[in-house]
């Protein structure tokens, strides 16, 4: 097995070097075929694994692959943990990768960078896949750090575009604020136990939630409590937490193929599935957890929020990740970690499946992106329509679709937890469908129905996009649509993950809901008397009524509610305070020291103030120097004089 | 002759042998310069090669009389803290001389000369176990190098020169000092009869002091840094290389080499100031960092900061004692000394290839203002390549080499005090903020003027050496085992003689 | 009665007396090499008066070498003043200061 799970990661990395060192050679074609030819290969292999601990019910494998370096007795390797929550990812990751590759070919078609396109997005998928197949801490912030670097080169793919350049160092320097964090979690571990093992770690968990840190003063804190917020920060720049999260929607800058793989499917949900991983540590510690809650939970609601106002497609599709991002880490902090990842699972399909929809409607529009320009798409693209409909239904949770289970199941559970802070939580989530609801069908309304707002020349081009771009969406909607049938009941409440997550028994919210479980339909029949099926159908009813009915009203709304929408317009002011205070107020300092400190304190007083001190004093000395014989005479003849006289005396 | 001094005195030779030749249309002297480093490289193979990595012990030792009268030897000997540093150099001058094949249109002859004696006066350096032969070796490398910023350099060379100079030149008085105090104690020179001197706590502390003077001016830590700007600014583009990548690696390795095994109880007793000055220079050097105008001088100020990483790592060993809460104190000691050790290599390919970097661009446009450039990835698409490769590795990034050092250094500190592995942690932002900034400005973007526009792609020279070097960088990142091996038996070594007392 | 102690005070009013004209005097040069004569001369003075009542001729064979030197040193002297008074016009002590700091 383990030249499978090799070959797993390291074809899409051969594929991404070959396209990216020789793509001039190899040519278009060439390159997207061997980068397919690589995930592919990927895949299928991943769909395998996930066949061998299904099915075959393979053992854990936990193996290392080579060692990176041994230092004073702790082993820091490279290593694989294959587990269903392991196997399950790979296969998520490495199919809306496929998907996503084909999609390319469409989408990237007239582009220059072709070839260097398909060489990131291939060693993305690898990065990826190192970050999910970790056994250890190193591995885990290897992946979670180049999956960043890649992000970094794919949002500023368009090089030239100033926007793009500024979203991709954002997005970095975003992501390292978290990474700072998550480092820290990880020296906290590693101070404690003397391993990077995760295995090594979770046996001593125990003891370190007993052992205590200070760290200011004398208050002290559990040592677990620390490392779990510090890998948690990590999590929360990665997965786009509160107050983290501004680095995501600028990400849009970056072609759609990978704001559907990156920015909704794969690379932001890794703070969740590294929490979910990690769970042996976070279920010790509350403190952490109400932490993770009230942190996914504030996320959940006030990003959803912002989706309301926005205008260009893209954004309103990236708000929406955000709040479901931030569902999914309520999830997690409610300690429904199965609910988590299953969510994190449905997402992948349906956002990746709305944002290449997206995708398939900015092609058709010329590379416009504003909502305000477009309308009554419905007739030109059905097969973009019906994919955007399933998308919408299992984003709001529809009854029935992959959405449905997966938010109904995370909602109930955040509504049985009693840890600190659940109470504001599940107040978050259940307004969060309402809100949900508004801005998908607001945006599905405004882009495929009503009138139709574009110019005549746009309209006469308008048409279906081909069919590398259709076929990719109509796999992704499939999934959509019934994944969540066959897998809600392993998943959540059967034994699907094993030992791979663990939950304290008193936390166990999802073995209380799945005391009352019996199938997917009854789950279904009983979401159906569910408030929260009702907020979503009042929030489609909303948009209904204000973008199609009477298109006029939300105007009038704006116009009432000046401060309310300049406050969501502008983002809370978050991207203000960023730049304003915190990007400025570093560049002040950074001049503040260098002025003051090192060019005048040091080099002015200290340095260059010892050489002028000299100077000045050898500029007295000097005058003594007159050049006058008799002077020297003088100064002679009274120097023998006291000479003489010490003698004598 | 022992491998060692053939290292040492093959170069020098060479570099005799090259300004003999004198300037000539043919140019046969950059041959012979190129033919003499890599001859120096090839023959310095078997130091890793035939290296025992078992034992703290020196290795490939030669020792004969050289001033009998005061007890001075020509002493030479390595182990797993010297050689990977003389591997460094003999790897690094081939690239210089390659670097300065075309650009160096005055008195290039002698530009090569003074690399090349450069070189086996730095191998001698490191390879130096006489007090007296490590001196003379110390301050004769000032030589050669004062010549290169003083000849090949910018407008202000002179005011670089001589700052550089007195810095380093008033440092090494008082560790001469030092040495000979130590030389009336122990009654020889020899390092290693240093390492066993014992030496009272008050006694210890003056000559603790009297080596941070040489040494922290070298490195260069806060406050004593202002030369190094200066002096990469108005620096030949190898000078830089060489200047970052192997003279501040002195300091670190002075530290190694004499303050820690000499004065232990001084060192714990100092190391507060130690670890203040680190962090200072990690954070306040990140911030100066962000602002710079100049790109060799931001590259300066990045060296800084990351030279304040090995002399964190070096010095954090006694507060993770006192804290003692850690799980193995011997471990997080041994992380710190091995992260500033990977450090001092890593930073020595990463900065080197940076500085080669600017370089390139400075030889086009002869500019070095970040201003001046904008969009250079779209007339110099491999060139733009490899330097968001350096600059992600100096960032940290892992895979790269720059990781791994900033790593250890990080776990180790924070076993001393959560705070300073907090701090020494900003550089994650900090370090990414001014290395992505620059590239933002200089790499990306639409083109920004004429002068850009007309850029010309790597030439083959260039390209192959910025490739090595990338292919290290990237080959220590995934697999530093080999080098950390090597280090192992004398740094586990080293932490036995710094945790014990000498009282 | 003259006695050593006559001689010595009449050598060091001759010393004095010529340290005096050293660096009172800042018109002339030649003055200047005059006192110098001078000094030498109240040096030769007690070297003689020494000699004679101590009885020992030793004092006596260093006049001659001080005498030898005086003359040597006149000459160079007066050569340098006739050089220094074609190149600047002028013997003034006072214009002698190129060691000026």
């Amino acid at each position: 097995m383990e030249n499978i799970y090799l070959i797993i990661v390291l074809s899409p990395l051969a594929a991404s070097v070959i396209a990216g060192l020789f793509g001039k050679q190899i040519g278009r074609s060439g390159a997207h075929s061997v980068t397919i030819g690589g995930v592919g290969l990927s895949c299928l292999l991943s769909l395998y694994v996930l066949k061998t601990q299904l099915i075959d019910g393979l053992p854990v494998y936990n193996e290392t692959v080579y060692q990176w370096m041994s230092v004073g007795g702790i082993n820091m390797e490279v290593g694989f943990l294959i587990d269903r929550l392991t196997a399950l990812m790979m296969a998520v990751v490495t199919f809306v990768s496929l998907m996503v590759h084909i999609y390319t070919i469409g989408y990237m078609h007239d582009d220059p960078g072709y070839q260097r396109f398909f060489s990131y997005i291939s060693l993305f998928t690898f990065s990826m896949l190192m970050l999910v197949m970790s056994n250890n801490y190193l591995q885990l912030f290897f992946g979670w750090e180049a999956v960043g670097v890649v992000s970094y080169l794919l949002i500023g793919f368009w090089y030239k575009r100033p926007t793009a350049i500024f979203a991709n160092m954002k997005a970095f320097l975003v992501n390292r604020v978290g990474d700072f964090g998550f480092l820290l979690g990880i020296a906290t571990l590693v101070m404690f136990t003397g391993s990077l093992d995760y295995y090594e770690v979770f046996a001593g968990s125990a003891e370190l939630a007993d052992k205590q840190i200070n760290i200011v003063g004398q208050s002290s804190w559990s040592v677990l409590t620390v490392a779990c917020i510090g890998l948690f920060i990590g999590a929360m720049g990665k997965s786009a937490q509160v107050p983290l999260h501004v680095w995501l929607p600028d990400s849009m800058e970056g072609p759609t193929p990978i704001s559907a793989l990156i920015h909704a499917a794969t690379m932001v949900t890794a703070g969740v599935f590294m929490v979910a991983r990690m769970s042996p540590l976070f279920e010790l510690s509350e403190t952490a957890l109400t932490f993770v809650l009230v942190i996914g939970a504030t996320t959940a609601l006030f990003t959803g929020f912002l989706g309301i106002v926005q205008n260009d497609i893209k954004r309103v599709i990236a708000y929406s990740t955000l709040s479901q991002l931030g569902y999914m880490t309520v999830a997690l902090g409610a300690s429904a970690y199965a609910a988590g990842i299953f969510h994190l699972m449905t997402h992948a399909f349906f956002k990746a499946l709305l944002f290449l929809a997206a995708g398939s409607v900015i092609i058709a529009m010329h590379h416009e992106q504003d909502m305000r320009r477009m309308g009554g798409l419905r007739k030109y693209m059905p097969v973009t329509y019906w994919t955007s409909l399933i998308g919408s239904l299992a984003l709001i949770g529809f009854p029935g679709t992959a959405g449905f289970f997966s938010k109904d199941a995370l909602i109930e559970a955040v509504g049985h937890s009693t840890i600190a802070g659940s109470g504001y939580a599940y107040f978050c989530v259940l307004i969060g469908v309402f809100v949900t609801a508004l801005y998908s069908f607001r945006l599905f309304f405004m882009v495929f129905h009503g009138q139709e707002r574009m110019d005549e020349k746009t309209r006469s081009h308008l048409h279906e996009s081909p069919w590398v771009v259709t076929v990719p969406l109509v796999l992704l909607a499939i999934p959509s649509l019934l994944i969540g049938w066959p897998t809600i009941g392993p998943l959540l409440f059967g034994d699907y993950f094993g030992n791979a997550v663990f939950v304290l028994s008193q936390h166990d919210v999802l073995g209380e809901i799945g005391a009352e479980f019996h199938g997917p339909l009854g789950f279904l029949l009983h979401g159906l008397t569910s408030p929260v099926l009702l907020l979503a159908f009042s929030g489609v009813a909303v948009a209904w009524y204000l973008y199609l009915k009477q298109p006029q009203i939300p105007a009038l709304i704006k116009g009432r509610m000046e401060f309310l929408y300049r406050l969501l317009d502008n983002k809370y002011y978050l991207d203000d305070f960023n730049e304003q205070v915190i990007a400025r107020g570093s560049r002040l300092i950074g001049q503040g020291l260098w002025r003051a400190g090192d060019a005048m304190v040091i080099d002015g007083m200290l340095v260059n103030g010892t050489a002028n001190s000299v100077g000045r004093f050898a500029g007295v000395l000097r005058r003594l120097q007159t050049g006058y014989l008799y002077h020297y005479a003088f100064a002679m003849v009274i120097g023998l004089v006291v000479l003489v006289g010490w003698i004598v005396w | 002759m022992g491998l060692l001094s053939t290292l040492i005195w093959l170069p020098v030779l060479g570099g005799v042998l090259v300004l003999a030749l004198g300037q000539r249309e043919s140019r046969p002297d950059r041959w012979l310069a190129l033919g003499v480093s890599l001859a120096t490289f090839v023959l310095s193979i078997p130091l890793y090669t035939g290296f025992d990595f078992g034992t703290p012990a020196m290795q490939f030792v030669e020792r004969a009389p050289w001033l009998p009268m005061f007890r001075i030897d020509y002493y030479l000997g390595v182990d797993g803290i010297s050689t990977p540093l003389i591997l460094l150099s003999t790897f690094l001058t081939p690239m210089i001389v390659v670097a300065g094949w075309e650009v160096i249109k005055e008195r290039p002859q002698q530009y090569m000369a003074a690399f090349l004696i450069l070189e086996g006066l730095m191998i001698g350096v490191f390879a130096a176990l006489d007090a007296m032969l490590f001196y003379v070796f110390w301050e004769a490398m000032l030589i050669p190098m004062f010549i290169i910023i003083g000849v090949w350099g910018g407008e202000r060379r002179i005011y670089a020169t001589l700052k550089f100079f007195l810095y380093t030149f008033l440092g090494s008085v008082l560790m001469l000092v030092a040495l000979i105090y130590m030389y009336l104690e122990a009654g020889s020179f020899s390092i290693l009869d240093f390492h066993r001197l014992p030496l009272d706590l008050n006694t210890q502390i003056w000559i603790f002091l009297a080596f941070l003077a040489a040494f922290a001016v070298k490195v260069p830590m806060w406050p004593v840094h202002t030369w190094l700007p200066d002096a990469h600014v108005e620096a030949p583009t190898g000078g830089s290389v060489i200047l970052a990548a192997v003279l501040l690696k002195m300091g670190g390795y002075g530290f190694v080499r004499f303050s820690l095994p000499i004065t232990p109880d001084a060192s714990a007793s100092l190391d507060g100031l130690m670890i203040a000055l680190s962090l200072i220079a990690v954070v306040y050097i990140g911030f100066v960092a962000l602002v710079q105008q100049d790109m060799k001088k931001l590259i300066a100020y990045s060296s800084i900061a990351h030279m304040g990483f090995v002399t964190l790592g070096f010095f954090v060993a006694w507060a993770i004692l006192r804290n003692g809460n850690s799980a193995d104190t011997a471990a997080g000691i041994s992380m710190g000394l091995t992260g500033g050790m990977v450090q001092m290599i890593s930073h020595g390919l990463i900065s080197g290839a940076l500085f080669l970097c600017v370089g390139v661009m400075y030889d086009r446009m002869h500019s070095r203002q970040i201003a001046d450039y904008g969009g250079v990835i779209n007339t110099m698409p491999k060139f733009g390549a490899l330097l968001v490769f350096f600059a992600l590795a100096n960032a940290g990034l892992p895979g790269t080499s720059g990781f791994v050092g900033e790593f250890l250094v990080i776990l180790s500190s924070f076993q001393a005090n959560f705070w300073y592995a907090f701090l020494a942690a900003t550089t994650l932002i900090l370090g990414a903020a001014y290395t992505l900034w620059m590239v933002k400005r200089v790499v990306f973007g639409d083109i920004a003027n004429d002068n850009v526009r007309a850029l010309t792609d790597l030439n083959g020279r260039e390209g192959a050496l910025l490739m090595i070097l990338a292919v290290s960088v990237l080959a220590l990142g995934l697999y530093p085992l080999p080098l950390v091996d090597m280090m192992e038996p004398t740094l586990t070594n080293l932490v036995s003689q710094i945790t014990q007392s000498k009282l | 009665m003259v006695t050593l102690t006559h001689y010595l005070m009449l050598s060091g009013a001759l010393f004095a007396i010529s340290v005096a004209g050293i660096f009172i005097n800042r018109k002339n040069m030649i003055l200047l090499l005059m006192c110098v004569e001078l000094l030498l001369l109240a040096v030769n003075f007690n070297f003689i008066a020494f000699s004679h009542f101590l009885g020992n001729t030793d004092g006596q064979v260093f006049v001659f070498f001080i005498l030898t030197v005086a003359a040597a040193e006149a000459a160079i002297g007066l050569a340098i003043l006739v050089v220094m008074f074609r190149t600047r016009a002028s013997i003034n002590v006072e214009d002698m200061d190129s060691m000026k700091g």
